[in-house]
């Protein structure tokens, strides 16, 4: 019996599933009326969460299987950031549309907690656990609006489409261990190289575990649940989906592929370009005529993934480096966009209708520029944030090689700045059709805060490419 | 002291300081207007102290900045040299003018018009002064933002479809660029200007970069066949919109080919030179034989650019010194000149509100000093010698002549034509009799308007007389440029003005 697993390195998630018991305690016995006290609380208990992820300390517990290294520090951070601002936005939305409970809260503090194990893991158990953790709360959240037709059906169409995937991804998982012989990272990979080719027994593995976590990503041909559930959702929980949850999978799949299946690159690489082309195209071309602006985000996150597994494609540091920078401005324009998406609320009912933006620049300068600068981000062009992550992940296919990917994922992202053109065109060119009620206060702190990020993000690029660099380093 | 940077900065400083201004009455709309004219005139002003600090005889990068993002793959690096020079003074010194045709004629939405438009400027010193590649891409995309914005807003009927076009058609081209870009990272491991020009490429890789820089810069300058864009975009544009998009965004096509394409991948220009002179020569004919059949002044014009610019690709393609060196300048005289034009357009319109030929005709009756401006204009538009338009085109021709007669002989036919066209608009619009009944109240120039238009004819015909301080500015820089070049093809084994294509 050997001694007990040190816990400590595990502090952010202990910490978390103690704080979301004892919230779900205040809750229950304090009733609905200390729902804003639940919710308040655990976006604190996030911001906590963030600072032990900085000054928690690197190594491997649980015989290898939870592993804290600088890339996982660095997304750690990026979805404590991104659950965070989903608590602070949900509460007046929820509270105006009379869905709010204290559930709603603990719930997404319970699917972070399944975000950083699954960030951590190092082992096909630990992998699925905290996958299914994760997805388990979210299914729950995305039918939270009990009394709206859509956000059941969101929440039982995501539910039976994830659970397949869930399927896929451990029938993957298990012929890996059949023909390996191992669950951690390290021992597959050493049972991969082994064999200097991998075995076909393997190749299905992988296809199967690729499958799986592609669902999650919402990588084509895997996204079909995405505009669906994006739409029917809550929009406050639809804010958290495009986030945080994005962020974890997409972590977990860079684990998976560079850890484990390091070895047997020329095995997953064409399946990853393969995804990552494809959501690139389809997002570009299928967003072009929404007219409901939750579906246009969620087809803008499939491209947006697209993007950054053209980072993964490439399979290098360099690749890696793009991914974490992408991700962390994806995180600052989703959060931004979505704040603005929540507030968008005339006469008393909110809209989700693309036009209703018009002549935002006149009624509501402010919003508009902030807006305008995260579409002009989103579609890729300097010298926003956007542009930056692109570019890195785009430099990372040139150099392992790629060409055929990059060019052709650049050239959809030119199609793809159609329809972010025309929201700046419907809010800056068209006519107004009348003031949305004012913003709240957090609300416009978000969008502020993201806008400025995506804005001058040239000037933080140093300190943050650092940091991302370093985290970079960590995978090789 | 840093120079480029106060000189790219300032405006944006002062874009943030009117975004302060909340009111939204008559008085600080004037005040707005104000900001913008002393923003622009300082900033020419700081622009200045670049031309005394500038020594002419050194042919690299001066003033130069430097200042890095740690751990990135690009850095901040400004620095001027004699070509790029030119058309930072060009950008500051006709920034003023522009605030000023806008003073009446934009009523709607001062506020964001103004910012949009110190917003260009900062973006357009910015790409030449960039002296990294990945700094130089971020400045030249960025400026498609305010300008969409500008043709979006301001525009004329068809504003929407224009900036769209404008924009997508410009991104298009550009983004292969970016990917460029970053092969070129990975082979020399630098995006620093000054390194790159001296990186020999391999002659295949040559020709991949050189297409995809030629994707970008053919569409932005706009070459035949991917000039559509232009007369939409002319035509939709307010008044300062279309100088500051004839004056200097079309220049910066022709500008990335001299800082890009010719030294860092001299074989494949080489190699291209007759492809690059089929298109100049097509755009020329062909562009000036459109012009010829237009209803619409500014379309008319606008073709006319497409034509000026074959003539700068073709000089620029010549790879000798008289190419090179009329390349630039009509580059700068086409920029002054093409600016007048468009601002003679935007007199007339401010008046009757339509840009339509036929609706004109006789001005010269009520307008007489108008007459005088838009003649001289005209005149340097076909090339007349005395005006700055003749000496760009007689260098570029001459430089053509000795590599191809078939050439030259096609483009000199443009010139012609462009005195077809140039000379039967000015007759339609200004000579005649008075017969139109809502042209006999047409006032002559305003005061505001003379202040705006007499220091470009003044610079016309200075530089048409006494081009020196022109050529001085670039020769180092060009001569540097051109030995480098040639010292490339001779090691290559090809020779200087390898033509044997068409000759």
């Amino acid at each position: 019996m050997t001694a007990l697993p040190d816990f400590a390195l595990a502090g952010p998630e202990l910490l978390l599933a103690a704080g979301a018991l004892l919230l779900l305690m205040i809750g229950a016995y304090g009733g609905e009326r200390r729902a804003g006290l639940v919710s308040g609380l655990s976006a604190l208990l996030l911001v906590v969460a963030i600072v032990a992820v900085v000054i928690g300390r690197d190594g491997s517990t649980f015989n290898g299987a939870f592993v804290v290294d600088g890339f996982g520090r660095f997304l750690k951070v990026l979805v404590l950031i991104g659950s965070a601002l989903a608590v602070i936005m949900t509460q007046r939305f929820a509270v105006a549309e009379k869905f709010f409970h204290f559930e709603l809260p603990v719930l997404i503090v319970i699917a972070t907690i399944g975000m950083l194990l699954m960030i951590s893991a190092s082992d096909l158990i630990a992998v699925y656990l905290g996958l299914e953790l994760q997805s388990l709360a979210l299914y729950v959240v995305a039918a939270f609006h009990r009394d709206d037709g859509r956000s059941t059906e969101a929440g039982l169409k995501y539910f039976v489409l994830g659970a397949l995937s869930s399927g896929m991804l451990l029938y993957g998982a298990s012929l890996i261990y059949g023909f390996t012989g191992h669950v951690d990272f390290v021992g597959i990979a050493a049972a991969a190289a082994a064999g200097g080719k991998a075995s076909l027994g393997l190749t299905f593995g992988i296809v199967f575990v690729a499958a799986g976590i592609a669902f999650k990503v919402s990588a084509v041909p895997f996204h079909m649940w995405t505009p669906d559930v994006y739409e029917g959702a809550p929009t406050p929980v639809t804010a958290f989906f495009a986030a945080a949850p994005k962020i974890a999978a997409m972590a977990l799949f860079v684990r998976v592929v560079m850890e484990a299946l390091g070895p047997v690159k020329t095995e997953w690489q064409q399946i990853v370009a393969f995804m990552s082309l494809a959501s690139m195209i389809l997002g570009a071309f299928a967003a072009i005529g929404q007219r409901n602006i939750k579906r246009l985000m969620a087809y803008s996150s499939i491209g947006h993934m697209g993007y950054a597994l053209v980072g993964l494609a490439a399979g290098s540091e360099a690749g890696i480096y793009g991914i974490l920078i992408y991700l962390a401005t994806y995180l600052a324009m989703t959060a931004g966009a979505f704040a603005v998406i929540l507030s968008m609320r005339r006469d008393g009912a909110m809209t989700e209708d693309i036009d209703s933006l018009a002549g935002l620049s006149r009624t509501n300068p402010v919003v508009a520029y902030l807006l305008g600068i995260i579409m002009f981000s989103l579609a890729g062009i300097p010298p926003f944030a956007g542009f930056f992550g692109k570019y890195f992940v785009f430099a990372a296919a040139i150099n392992a090689g790629l060409y055929w990917l990059a060019v052709i994922g650049i050239l959809s992202s030119v199609v793809g700045a159609y329809y972010y053109l025309r929201i700046v065109k419907i809010m800056f060119l068209d006519e107004p059709k009348g003031a949305f009620e004012p913003m709240g206060g957090e609300m416009k702190a978000v969008l502020g805060i993201s806008g400025l990020f995506v804005a001058a993000f040239a000037l933080v690029l140093g300190p943050l490419g650092d940091a991302a660099l370093a985290a970079a380093r960590t995978l090789f | 002291m840093p120079l480029l940077t106060l000189t790219t900065f300032l405006p944006l400083a002062g874009a943030l300081f009117i975004l302060m201004i909340r009111a939204q009455d008559g008085a600080a709309i004037l005040n707005i207007r104000r900001v913008a004219l002393i923003t622009t005139v300082a900033t020419f002003l700081v622009s200045i102290g670049i031309w005394t600090g500038f020594d002419p005889k050194n042919p690299g990068f001066q003033l130069t900045e430097t200042a890095g993002w740690s751990g990135s793959f690009f850095a901040y690096r400004m620095g001027v040299d004699g070509i790029s020079i030119l058309f930072v003074l060009l950008t500051t010194f006709l920034m003023p003018f522009c605030i000023l045709a806008s003073w009446e004629s934009v009523q709607v939405r001062v506020k964001e018009y103004m910012i949009a438009f110190l917003v260009l400027e900062t973006l357009m010193v910015g790409v030449f002064c960039a002296t990294d590649l990945v700094l130089f891409y971020v400045f030249f995309e960025g400026g498609l933002i305010p300008m969409f914005l500008i043709i979006g807003i301001w525009g004329g009927q068809r504003r929407v479809y224009a900036s769209y076009k404008f924009f997508l058609y410009t991104l298009a081209g550009s983004v292969l660029m970016m990917l460029a870009i970053m092969a070129m990272y990975w082979q020399s491991g630098t995006t620093d200007i000054t390194e790159l020009v001296n990186h020999p490429f391999p002659a295949t890789m040559q020709w991949w970069l050189w297409f995809a820089f030629f994707a970008s810069f053919a569409v932005k300058m706009p070459m035949w066949p991917v000039h559509t864009w232009l007369p939409d975009a002319h035509v939709e544009a307010p008044t300062a919109g279309s100088v500051l998009l004839a004056a200097i965004l079309l220049k910066m096509g022709g500008y990335g080919f001299l800082r890009f394409s010719l030294p860092m991948f001299p074989l494949a220009s080489a190699d291209l030179a007759p492809f690059i002179f089929t298109l100049s020569v097509v755009a020329i004919v062909y562009t000036s034989l459109v012009a010829l059949v237009q209803e619409d002044m500014k379309k008319l014009i606008a073709y006319s650019s497409v034509a000026h610019m074959g003539f700068v690709t073709m000089g620029i393609f010549t790879l000798n010194t008289q190419g090179l060196q009329g390349a630039v300048f009509q580059m700068f005289s086409h920029g002054l000149v093409s600016g007048a034009l468009f601002l003679c357009v935007g007199v007339v319109y401010d008046r009757l509100h339509t840009r339509e030929i036929a609706a004109y005709g006789g001005l010269v009756n009520r307008m007489p000093v108008y007459a005088t401006v838009f003649m001289v204009m005209t005149m340097a538009n076909v090339g007349l010698p005395g005006t700055s338009g003749f000496i760009g085109e007689f260098l570029t021709l001459s430089a053509a002549f000795q590599v191809n007669t078939w050439v030259a002989a096609f483009a000199a036919l443009g010139v012609i034509l462009s005195a077809a066209y140039a000379l039967w608009l000015f007759r339609r619009v200004v000579w005649g009799a008075l017969t139109k009944a809502n042209l006999k109240a047409m006032l002559d120039l305003s005061p505001r308007e003379i202040a705006i238009l007499a220091p470009l004819v003044v610079l016309v015909i200075l530089f048409g007389v006494y081009p020196l301080p022109i050529l001085d500015t670039t020769s180092a820089s060009l001569d540097s440029l051109l030995r480098s070049v040639h010292a490339a093809l001779d090691a290559a084994g090809q020779t200087a003005s390898a033509m044997p294509l068409i000759r």
